[in-house]
Parts: structure tokens; sequence; C-alpha cells
């Protein structure tokens, strides 16, 4: 295990200010996150308070169960995230392993998901852009009735909000992977463990904002 | 540089040493250098449009490419020159020598931001090369912009890059603030750049990432048509004004703001008196980057916004003149009673004062509605905006260098070259702009390569315009004539002494001329103000006169 001295950088004065100063950027950071999705929020309002039957008729198309359940994968995943953080200032780095690797299941799991859900609607001319045009019969729902105006808008802000919500759950994937082989090679100690905390706060965000957009885009 | 002492500057050599450097010192001068060859290419670029438009009629550009030279000079000087340059330059190399830190909070990432700073910018430069030249003017309106040349991709995307560049710099500032300061600085003892430089940052990492969503929706609306701003598939071409400019209104504080706090420094050094009304500064700094989020929409009056939002915007407006008159009526009364020192950065600093003043005033013209519906996209918002941004932001960086000139470089300029120079800079800008008031008010617009057809009933367009030609060029000499005495300073100027300015700030009274590699030999106690001049004595030793 390395001892905690070498953790310090040398422009710090000690672990407290140096595990504040990351704490703070870090929710600097999560203040951009919110902001930037905040830009899609706004367009998901303005279009939403303009067409309301159209996005009402839209939001039928997704499968509310498979949104369910991706809203409960995430909710476990946060809870496994926050357990290991619980864990990791106990020193048990056993129990963070397993932990980080239930979190990276889980991950994994709302991916693919994700990736029925796209290929479902891709394979029902449900795109990004241009080429949309639905069409074809499931679950008894004529698709190409959804053919009408401002139901593109709807599957356009569907697919940016879910897709760069989809790119931040790969990176948080990343993150995992890469905490996880720290601590398996027992980088990190009750003394310092400032990753592991840093990742728990961005991926409750990931974690929030999927449960803003799960009502907003499958429910109403 | 062969000094003896041992500093920042050698205590590592070559090339990769720099380029691969966390020392918030050497990342400041990399911003240097970068911002410091996109000016010069936005100058040229508005030596092109100011030469076209210096005689009725074509003379050396066509109207489309008049249309790319403006907009590719606009995206230069925004993007990559005054919104990056205080901050990534000043900031990173001043801040964390004013609140007594070792480095700021994040040094890797503070070097990270400049490769994505030259990422964003290398994205420009290849689009505008390699695929295609964009004319949509810096604010990539839509739909024209969705319909544009390919390139606009290039462009919209080295915007988002680059903007990641200002987020992290603004968080890194943020945290070394409130974090990083030595014993005994207490907020009450921030000197009032570090005060600037801070709210700025809380309007970078606020407003930043709201222009990187907008520039995503509207690469994605260029690429695949998503709907979402153009009109013709059901989109909404002002919903793109309104996120626009959610970020770039904001943005001409992240401008404006790091000026002022220069200017405050200069105005307590080189008056040798405490700054006038310290803490209504500090916070109307504050109060400007909270206030700087609710005006947007005072670009858009003529949009097709409701009359209801103008109104409310144009009110708020109005409300930005309070703290920015706090701080000119304070900088005028620190000079009151001081012993004004009239050297080049505090020529800099008046000048600072007279252009800005006009053109804030200038800005409180243009929010009233009436006016600005007469006024809109004519000179007179050219005149307004080059006077808060070069007369105001770029002014104000210069007058900054000169003054950290010695601590950065640890030589001396050439004084008289300074002040001829500041005279030229501030005679060739008045020319230029003041002239632009004019021709704005009686109706020219901006944007045309070509004003003949207006000559019959606008004589005197032709008259202005060659005067603020003239102006352009002569502001170039000054320019330039900064550029040849800067470079020949950092071979052949002569030493700087300790503390050349007399300066109270702990940049000046606790490092080297040229600071060591980490900042401080030993940590600051701090137990004075930033300006306590009447303190000198005991600061510098008796006064040699007396």
């Amino acid at each position: 295990m390395i001892s905690a001295d070498t953790t310090l950088k040398h422009y710090f004065v000690n672990h407290e200010q140096q595990f504040d100063a990351a704490k703070l950027g870090m929710w600097l950071f999560l203040v951009t996150e919110v902001l930037l999705f905040a830009g899609m929020f706004v367009a998901y309002a303005v279009y939403r308070a303009w067409h309301p039957e159209v996005f009402l008729q839209a939001s039928e198309l997704l499968d509310w169960r498979l949104g369910a359940l991706n809203t409960i994968v995430l909710l476990a995943s946060s809870f496994t995230v926050a357990l290991s953080i619980h864990f990791v200032q106990k020193g048990e780095n056993r129990k963070v392993l397993v932990l980080l690797l239930l979190t990276l299941l889980c991950a994994a799991i709302f991916m693919v998901v994700k990736y029925f859900e796209y290929t479902d609607k891709f394979s029902h001319g449900i795109v990004l852009g241009a080429g949309f045009d639905p069409h074809g019969i499931i679950d008894g729902k004529d698709y190409s009735k959804y053919n009408v105006p401002y139901a593109a808008q709807f599957f356009s802000i569907y697919f940016v909000m879910t897709g760069i919500h989809g790119v931040h759950v790969l990176v948080g994937m990343g993150i995992f992977g890469w905490l996880a082989t720290r601590v398996a090679r027992g980088h990190f100690s009750p003394q310092w463990y400032t990753p592991v905390e840093l990742t728990g706060l961005y991926w409750h965000l990931v974690d929030i904002i999927w449960i803003f957009l799960f009502p907003l885009l499958y429910l109403i | 540089m062969s000094d003896t002492s041992h500093n920042y500057l050698n205590a590592k050599k070559g090339l990769w040493s720099w380029l691969t450097t966390t020392d918030h010192k050497r990342i400041g001068i990399l911003y240097a250098i970068a911002c410091g060859a996109f000016f010069l290419l936005g100058g040229i670029l508005a030596t092109f449009v100011r030469t076209e438009l210096g005689a009725p009629g074509e003379t050396i550009l066509g109207q489309d490419e008049y249309n790319q030279v403006f907009t590719l000079h606009g995206v230069v000087m925004v993007f990559l020159v005054i919104i990056p340059a205080i901050p990534g330059i000043l900031g990173n190399f001043v801040l964390p020598l004013q609140v007594g830190a070792n480095d700021v909070a994040f040094p890797r990432l503070n070097l990270a931001s400049w490769y994505l700073f030259m990422a964003g910018a290398l994205m420009a430069v290849c689009g505008w090369l390699f695929v295609g030249k964009v004319d949509t003017g810096w604010t990539f309106y839509t739909p024209y912009s969705s319909g544009a040349s390919n390139a606009v991709l290039w462009l919209t995307s080295a915007v988002f890059v680059a903007g990641f560049a200002s987020i992290f710099t603004g968080l890194n500032f943020i945290v070394t603030v409130h974090k990083m300061r030595a014993p005994g600085m207490t907020w009450n003892r921030l000197p009032l750049f570090t005060w600037a430089i801070y709210a700025t940052a809380i309007v970078q990492v606020l407003a930043t990432p709201v222009i990187g969503i907008t520039m995503v929706l509207l690469f994605l609306e260029k690429l695949l048509h998503i709907g979402i701003f153009d009109p013709a598939l059901g989109g909404d071409p002002v919903l793109f004004q309104h996120f626009f400019w959610f970020y770039s209104h904001p943005a001409v504080y992240i401008m404006i703001l790091p000026a002022m706090g220069i200017i405050s420094d200069l105005m307590g050094t080189f008056s040798r008196q405490h700054v006038s009304g310290y803490t209504f500064i500090a916070l109307s700094s504050v109060a400007i980057a909270f206030l700087g989020f609710l005006v947007w929409g005072h670009h858009m009056f003529v949009s097709g916004q409701s009359a209801l939002s103008s109104i409310i915007f144009s009110m708020l407006t109005f409300l930005i003149g309070i703290p920015t008159g706090i701080k000119v009526f304070n900088w005028v009364a620190t000079m009151y009673k001081g012993s004004v020192w009239l050297k080049t950065p505090m020529l800099y600093a008046l000048m600072f004062l007279f252009l800005f003043t006009i053109g804030g005033l200038t800005g409180i013209m243009v929010g009233v509605l009436a006016v600005d519906v007469h006024l809109h996209d004519t000179y007179f918002v050219v005149a307004h905006f080059h006077y808060v941004m070069m007369g105001g932001a770029l002014i104000g960086l210069i007058g900054g260098l000169h003054y950290w000139w010695p601590k950065m470089t640890g030589r001396m300029y050439n004084e008289k070259a300074g002040v001829i120079a500041a005279i030229l800079v501030f005679i060739g800008f008045n020319l230029t702009f003041f002239t632009q008031f004019f021709l704005g008010s009686k109706g020219m617009p901006r944007r045309y390569h070509d004003y003949s057809e207006f000559l019959e009933t606008f004589p005197e367009f032709a008259a202005l315009n060659m005067t603020s030609t003239i102006g352009s060029y002569i502001l170039g000499v000054g320019l330039v004539m900064i550029l040849i005495y800067a470079l020949y300073s950092l071979v052949r100027g002569p030493r700087a002494t300790a503390n050349p300015w007399g300066a109270c700030t702990l940049e000046w009274t606790h490092t080297e001329t040229v600071p060591d590699e980490h900042n401080f030999h030993d940590t600051p106690l701090v137990t004075r103000g930033p300006y306590d001049y009447h303190l000198a004595d005991d600061v510098f030793g008796p006064k040699k006169e007396s």
C-alpha cells in the first residue's frame, strides 16, 4: 500500500486542503454538467409547451417498462457506489472492489438495455434527424400513425439527451474499470481515497439526470 | 536568457520542458505566445476589412471574401484572443502569486486546458484551410449557419473544444482562490485583480457549458437535420439566438471583468494610494457576473421575441450600469489626491477609463428599446462593442502586460517607446471607431463590403470611412511597435529591479523579480491589505527624500 505522504502534492499544505480542493473542483464540474443538460431540458420544455399533444403521443412509442428497468438498475448502482465509498473509508478494500465491479455491471446492463431500445427504434424508421420515418407494427401499435409533424422533434430531443447521457454512462464505466484495477493494486486507503469519492459524486449526477429524463421522456 | 539566479524560466530547459510544464507561470507564457499569434492574425484580418471599406466600391475584397474575412476576424478575436487572453496569460501567471499559493489547485488540468485551447484553434484553422470558408459572422445564426458550408462543423467543434479550456481554467481559479490562499490572506485582503478573475471564473464555469450544448445541437442540426433550430424542419431559430446569447452575453463579462481587475491594480499602484471603495469594487465584479446572466435578450430586440421580454431585458440592462459606474467612479476617486505616476501601464489605465466609459455609455444607449431598433445592425453597434472589447478588454490586457512584464521576463522595456506607442494606439483607436458612431447613427449597416449606393444620400460616408481606415493603420502601427519593443526587451532590455513600480501585492513584495519555480521560498504570512500604501515606509524602507 502506498503511504499517504506520496499522495500529497507539493503545492498543498496538507491532505485536508488537497481533499477539499479536489471535492470543490468536482462539485464545480458537476455544475457545468447540470448546465450542459439544462440547455437540452430547455429545448425539451419549449417544444413540449408548443406541441404538448404531439409529445404525449410520441412518448407512447418509448417502452416505459424498459425505462423503469433502467431506472432501477441505475438507482442500484448509485447505492453500490455509495457503499464502496463507505467501505474505502473503513479500509475494507475487498468489499470496495466487489462493489465497484457491481456498479460497473449495473452500468453495463443499462447500456445493453439502451442498445436494444435504440436498435428497435432504428429498425422502425425512428432515427435522429432527416431520415425520420416511423413504420411497422409493434405491440399492436401502428408506428406509421406516429408520423406526424413535430414527432421528429420529440425523438431528436430523445436521442440527443439520452445519447449524451449514455456517453456519460460509458465514461463512468471506463472510470469504474480503472478504479477497480487501482483498488486491486491497493492504491487506496482510509487516508487517501479521493478518486473513489469524486467518481461517486459524478456517478450520482449521471443517475440524477436519468431520474429526470425517465419521466419526462417515457411517462408524460 | 542567461540569468544567474535560479528561476522558473531557467529551472528546466528545452522545448519539451515547456510543452509538458505544469507550472502556472510557464502555462501563462504559453497562452501569451498563442494569444499573441492569434491577435496578430485577427489584426491582419481587421486591416483587410478596413482597407476594403476605405474607399467606396469594391477595392481589395469581393463581397464573399469580405464576409469570410470579417467572420474569421470575429471568431479569432472573440474565441481565441479576448476570452482566453487575460485569464489565460495574466490570470495564470499572477493569480496564484497574488494569493500566496505555490500553484493553481489542479496544475495538470491547467496544462490540459491549454492543449484543449490549441486543439480548438487548430480545428478552426484546419476547417478554414481545408474544408471551406465560413461567412456566417461569429454568431452562427440559424438557419443561415445550418445551410452554410461544411466548415461550420469544424468551427462549431472548435468553439466546443475551446469552451472546455475556458471552463477548466475558471474551475481551477475558483478552487485556487477558495482553498489555496496563504495564511492571513483573507477575502478582504485579496487584490482586486484576483477578485475580478474570480468573478470571471464564475461566469466561465456557469455560462460556457451552455454554448457547448448549443454548438453540439447546431452541429447535429447541420449534419443530421434534427429540426431543433431549422425552421424548415419545424425548429426555432430564435431559440438558437437565446441559447447563443445566454452564453455570449455573459462572455462579454468574461472579456471585460479581468480587464477591470487589471485597471483596479494599476490605479492603486500608480496613484500610490489605497484603492477607493475596495469592497465596492470587489463586490461589483460579482454583481456584474450575476447580472450578466439576466440580460442576454437585449441582443434580440428585433428578433421577434415578445415585447414584454424585450422591456424586461432592457430594464435589466440598465442595472448593469450601476456596478460598472461604481467601478469607474472609484477608479477616478483613487487618483484623487494620489501621487499619480504616468508610466506606460498607467497611460493604458487612463486610456481604459476614457474608452471604456464611452463604450459603456453607448451600451446603455443601445439598451434603450426604441433607440436600438434604429441602431441595430449599424456601425453604431460595431463602434460600441469595439470600444468595450478593444478599448476596454484589450487595452486593459496591454496595460497589464506592461505592468507585469518585469515580473514575467525579468527585463524592462523602453519607456519612451512605450509612451509613443500608447499615444499612437489612443489616436488610432479613436479615429477608427469614433467615426463609426457617426456612420452608424446615420444608418450605415454593418457587414456590408460596399457603401457606394448610400453615397447619394450620405456623401459624408466616404470621408468618415476613409478616416476610420487611416485610424486603423495608425492603431496597427502602434500595436506593431509594442510587439517590436517587447521582443527587443526580451533580448536587450535592462534587468528589472525587485519591485520597479513599488507595488504592494504579494507577487511584487514576496517573490524574486523572476519568480522561483515554486514561487515563494517560504509561505508568506499576510498581515496587511493589498493596497496599504500608508504602510509604505514599513514595507519598503523609509522614504529617500525626507
